[in-house]
């Protein structure tokens, strides 16, 4: 039942971590590259729950905790020392 | 013959990857670093909910399943809290919004607080 959509949408979230690379490289200062980042970080999440959903690699979901609460520390992180908090 | 929780697991699915692509576009055509974070923030976390809900959906009650479900609450958590972090370091930092952004309430404020420091 409709086997080719799930790999379409893993498709389509690996083409928009290229277009979020592309304001990575390019932002011009250092909060926008840090957006970019935090956006690539949930995209790979994602990802990372429908490849391991879809060919019943069921340690990936594991990883994907792991991955979202280390990019959530690291984010705020980063965002307490661009601020001069830190 | 698609059984229905299949398509609505996938109608999620399709939802979420729209919302996925509204941020990345707001990403990259957005002016400053502010309007980047409003539109990738709000964009991606309720893409998140509903790819998650859909594999959810798709998978079925299983542990795994719960799982996912600690995920997308977690992030639905920390997703806001990272970026409001995030847009006060900006500020601090000395990024300045673009021309139109007329009321800036946080530099008034800051201003109310010096001048009640100074008197």
């Amino acid at each position: 039942m409709m086997p080719g959509i799930w790999q379409a949408a893993i498709l389509v979230i690996a083409a928009l971590i290229l277009a979020a690379m592309i304001r990575l490289f390019a932002g011009p200062t250092a909060p926008d590259r840090v957006v970019a980042l935090d956006t690539v970080n949930t995209l790979t999440i994602a990802s990372m729950i429908l490849l391991g959903v879809i060919y019943r690699q069921l340690i990936f979901v594991d990883v994907a905790i792991v991955y979202a609460l280390l990019s959530f520390v690291g984010t705020l992180y980063i965002a307490k020392y661009i601020g001069g908090e830190l | 013959m698609i059984s229905i929780i299949t398509l609505i697991s996938v109608i999620l699915l399709m939802l979420g990857s729209f919302f996925f692509i509204a941020g990345s576009i707001g990403l990259n055509r957005l002016p400053d670093v502010y309007t980047r974070l409003h539109a990738t923030t709000k964009c991606d976390t309720l893409g998140q909910s509903l790819i998650l809900l859909g594999v959810m959906m798709y998978e079925g009650m299983t542990f795994t399943s719960l799982k996912i479900l600690i995920i997308a609450g977690f992030l639905l958590i920390a997703n806001p809290t990272g970026a409001h972090a995030l847009a006060k370091g900006a500020y601090l930092s000395g990024v300045i919004p673009c021309e139109n952004t007329e009321p800036d309430e946080y530099r008034d404020l800051c201003a109310e607080v010096d001048d009640d420091l100074a008197a």
